[in-house]
């Protein structure tokens, strides 16, 4: 699944449903990627586009999961590895890896920010029935970002909050996430 | 009425705030010996103004405050009282309590402050010794006195009978009865009888003229003058009579009783509305049907009682006209090259290519110009700033007993809004500083053979890309001395050190540096010399100090003209390209063996001439990849940052640059020593580096400055 073809055509495609997502209904949608074999999802209102990766200004003493930044039209934004951010080894970069462009909430202003993900998979509808809440483990606080887990009839989807999984508080080691869930 | 008057309230607090400033510069400007008629004059619209837009909007705090100011004013202007010192003082200390009032009302606060009431009976008693210093003067006039002696008639009376009869234009010129009604209203009790005798047939009724004209009684103790005032604006379009009236209780009861039996007469207000064209067919049909139309009324009042609460914090400028003109001036051709690009674009062949070439030219041109003029908006005249000087000199030599004359030079020199918004406080510091520790007491300039009155310069202009502005004083100067003697208490210099003067000078920059004697009200509170340096290195300024002792001190300010636009030097360190700010260069050099000593636990040092200035490696402190490792095979960029020099090891400067700043911390976070990022001709993102951040980041500390600075070199 990883391999997913994710060229020019098929991101016009996603962007597409993306828009059509926004302007036509306000549920439970959310545009799925895969990192690391594992499918998450994010609510779909706070993407705003999906990007081909392109090299980005590296930062000096930021930690290793933020790439850098890039300039997307006008505005420099940071690009986020979710592979390093969640402590797995890093993926080599090539023309088909794709970069989801989300807002973030930041106190009371939203900023913009790049998360580089495996490839990104579909847009899902999930209602509150098939949307479970993420079990707890105690020893593990970052269960935080996971908003919970949705299934479909063949998978299981890691649903994250955007809003607190990039926050700029490094401090919270995340490589446990996929403990955190049944994988 | 539908308009809704809160949409002019920032208007009108700008309007005021600029009222307010002419009334104190004005006020400044006056010589109580030599009252010149035209600086009154000044003082008084602008005082006029204020009350009457306050007046119009129904801040009657503001406007009632206002009007005992502009009584007074009236009777200085028409000669009757003469001004004295004790007067403009009161002025003054009314400007600045109408500034508040309007900054509360700006902020969506009441207006209530005691200080107004007080003032205002201070006003009050003044007015009220009226007789006294009128008398006094024997040189006053036959008519100013005739004319004195029927005002004080005139107050006696209590009640008064208006005929107001406008002209059917009156509301097309922008006056509205209702306001000056209600203006009539705050002096007092008032009723109101419309006659509505004038209005023609429905069929033929012009929605915009005024048919009404009105009868009033206003029982209020006031004079004539006071009712004309109300009607100034339409003095030329109207007829109108004023008469007192002597027994008040047969007015009241004819009233009443006039106005019982028509209905329609009752509510003169909503008579008001009928030449309004948006409710306007509504209400005539009211009037003319004899219907009372209480709801609007009513609608009207409460619209005026919640005014709008959603306040949204914008700062605006003005332009000047022909700027904007410029600006259409630039879109026009840049209109044009596009459409002209456009067209060889959609049926390009080879032999076109000189023309495409031309275009292209002509296209960067206008972009250029087009940035220019975008940037000359932002651009204000430093009198802006400049301003508040003379109040604050002139308050605070009252206080410490100096005589001080303060002089403005280059207050035309333009400078960007933010910067000036951002350069006012340290500005203030500096002139403080000037008046309290430069200028000496009259007696001592006396003694050292110097004239009593001290001067101070503001100077401002343009040098080389960016502003210099000074602060001379020909006080006592910097006393080296005293200077050295705190700098070896605290640490700062070995004993038995001697530096040049210049470096002594600068002493009074580092942190917890003062040599005031006392502290007094004016500086020595803690707030020092380093935070003025502070504060002007973030603005990618500097400052400096020249001094003679005995003769005076020179603090010389530079700054960039603007704070979005950037003149860079791109460098490269192994794959990365970054941005230094072109000011903070103070020089770019090959270093050559024997240049370079390496501290044993330290950093590198480099010898430059008498110094030894650190060195920093942008590999080691950013973590990244060094393209090259010796320090013989790259360069050394000196730079200035947080008052000390550090030498940049990078391996090959780049191309100069005009950048735009773009924040990093919009999106991401504060990075430490990087100030902003930029994008670079091709699209990527490039950051700009922050020389202090970068001394801090490599630990280099201020003390390894003292040792490198002192000239026998002892550090290496």
């Amino acid at each position: 699944m990883t391999e997913k073809k994710t060229d020019a055509a098929e991101l016009a495609r996603i962007n597409g449903e993306i828009e059509e997502a926004i302007t036509h209904e306000p549920s439970e949608q959310y545009l799925t990627f895969y990192v690391d074999k594992e499918e998450y999802g994010v609510d779909i209102l706070s993407v705003q586009e999906i990007r081909g990766w392109e090299p980005a200004t590296a930062i000096p003493n930021a930690p290793d999961y933020v790439k850098g930044v890039i300039n997307l039209r006008g505005t420099v934004v940071p690009i986020i590895d979710l592979r390093r951010r969640f402590g797995i080894k890093q993926f080599d970069y090539s023309s088909v890896t794709v970069v989801i462009v989300v807002k973030v909430k930041a106190g009371n202003r939203e900023k913009v920010m790049g998360i580089v993900v495996d490839a990104v998979s579909e847009v899902s509808n999930f209602d509150h029935s098939n949307i479970q809440a993420a079990p707890e483990l105690t020893d593990n606080k970052n269960t935080a970002f996971v908003k919970g887990l949705g299934s479909t009839e063949e998978s299981m989807v890691i649903l994250l909050d955007i809003n607190k999984l990039l926050s700029t508080d490094e401090d919270l080691d995340l490589s446990g996430i996929r403990q955190a869930t049944p994988a | 009425m539908s308009i809704d008057l809160s949409q002019f309230h920032q208007v009108f607090f700008e309007e005021s705030y600029e009222g307010l400033d002419a009334m104190e510069s004005a006020l400044l400007n006056l010589q109580p010996d030599n009252v010149d008629p035209e600086t009154v004059n000044e003082i008084f619209r602008a005082a006029h103004s204020i009350k009457g837009g306050s007046g119009t909007f129904g801040f009657s705090g503001v406007a009632d405050f206002t009007h005992v100011v502009e009584t007074l004013l009236d009777e200085i202007r028409s000669g009757k009282r003469k001004i004295t010192s004790e007067t403009v003082d009161l002025f003054l200390k009314s400007v600045d309590c109408i500034r508040r009032m309007i900054q509360l009302l700006d902020a969506g606060k009441s207006c209530d402050i005691p200080e107004a009431k007080t003032l205002k009976a201070q006003y009050e008693d003044i007015l009220e010794r009226d007789e006294e210093p009128s008398s006094a003067t024997d040189n006053i006039s036959s008519d100013t006195a005739t004319m004195i002696a029927s005002s004080d008639a005139d107050s006696l009376v209590k009640k008064w009978r208006i005929g107001f009869k406008p002209e059917l234009d009156v509301l097309r010129t922008g006056n509205d009865p209702l306001r000056m009604f209600r203006e009539l209203a705050e002096l007092g009790a008032l009723q109101v009888k419309a006659d509505v005798s004038r209005v023609p047939q429905i069929s033929t009724i012009d929605p915009e003229a005024c048919y009404l004209s009105w009868q009033l009684e206003l029982c209020a103790d006031v004079s004539k003058s006071s009712i004309e005032e109300v009607f100034e604006w339409v003095i030329d379009e109207c007829e109108l009579t004023i008469e007192p009236l002597t027994d008040a209780n047969n007015v009241t009861e004819a009233l009443t009783e006039k106005s019982e039996p028509v209905p329609t007469q009752k509510v003169p207000e909503s008579a008001l509305n009928e030449p309004e064209p948006l409710t306007g067919s509504k209400t005539i049909v009211s009037v003319v049907g004899g219907v009372d139309v209480e709801p609007g009324v009513r609608n009207l009042v409460e619209k005026q009682a919640t005014p709008d609460k959603s306040k949204v914090e914008v700062s605006s400028i003005r332009v000047g006209i022909d700027k904007v003109d410029s600006l259409i001036n630039m879109v026009g051709e840049l209109v044009i090259t596009q459409s002209m690009l456009g067209e060889l674009g959609r049926d390009f062949s080879m032999e076109r290519l000189p023309k495409l070439l031309e275009g292209l030219d002509q296209l960067s041109q206008n972009t250029r110009e087009l940035q220019e003029s975008v940037m000359r908006i932002r651009m204000l005249p430093i009198s802006f700033t400049f301003s508040r000087f003379p109040r604050l000199v002139h308050d605070l030599s009252r206080s410490m007993g100096k005589k001080i004359e303060l002089k403005m030079l280059g207050e035309q020199t333009e400078l960007d809004k933010t910067v000036m918004e951002r350069i006012g406080d340290p500005l203030v510091h500096l002139v403080r500083n000037s008046l309290d520790h430069g200028i000496e007491q009259p007696e001592d300039r006396l003694k050292a053979g110097k004239s009593e009155v001290g001067t101070i310069t503001l100077n401002a202009f343009h040098q080389s890309g960016s502003i210099v502005i000074q602060i001379i004083d020909d006080g006592a100067g910097l006393n080296k001395t005293k200077i050295m003697d705190k700098a070896v208490k605290n640490g700062l210099v070995a004993e038995g050190d001697s530096l040049p003067d210049e470096q002594i000078h600068d002493l009074i920059f580092k942190p917890g540096f003062s040599t005031a004697d006392h502290i007094s009200e004016l500086s020595g509170r803690g707030v020092g010399m380093d935070v003025v340096r502070r504060n002007i290195n973030e603005l990618n300024g500097s400052v400096e100090v020249e001094s003679v002792e005995g003769q005076g001190s020179t603090f010389t300010i530079r700054l960039p003209l603007t704070l979005a636009i950037l003149d860079g030097q791109l460098i490269r360190v192994g794959d990365h390209v970054y941005i230094l700010p072109l000011i903070s260069i103070i020089e770019s050099i090959q270093s050559f063996q024997g240049m370079v000593h390496r501290v044993v636990g330290g950093c590198d040092l480099l010898r430059l001439r008498n110094e030894y200035v650190p060195i920093i490696r942008l590999s080691d402190i950013f973590n990244i990849k060094p393209g090259v490792q010796e320090i013989e095979d790259g360069l050394l960029v000196v730079v200035e940052g947080d008052n000390m020099k550090v030498a940049i090891f990078v391996d090959d400067l780049e191309a100069q640059q005009q950048v735009v700043i773009k924040s990093l911390e919009e999106n991401y976070k504060k990075v430490d020593g990087v100030s902003g990022a930029t994008i670079l001709g091709d699209g990527t993102v490039s950051l700009i580096l922050d020389i202090s951040g970068l001394i801090k980041l490599a630990g280099v500390q201020r003390n390894e400055y003292k040792l490198v600075s002192s000239d026998d070199g002892r550090a290496a």
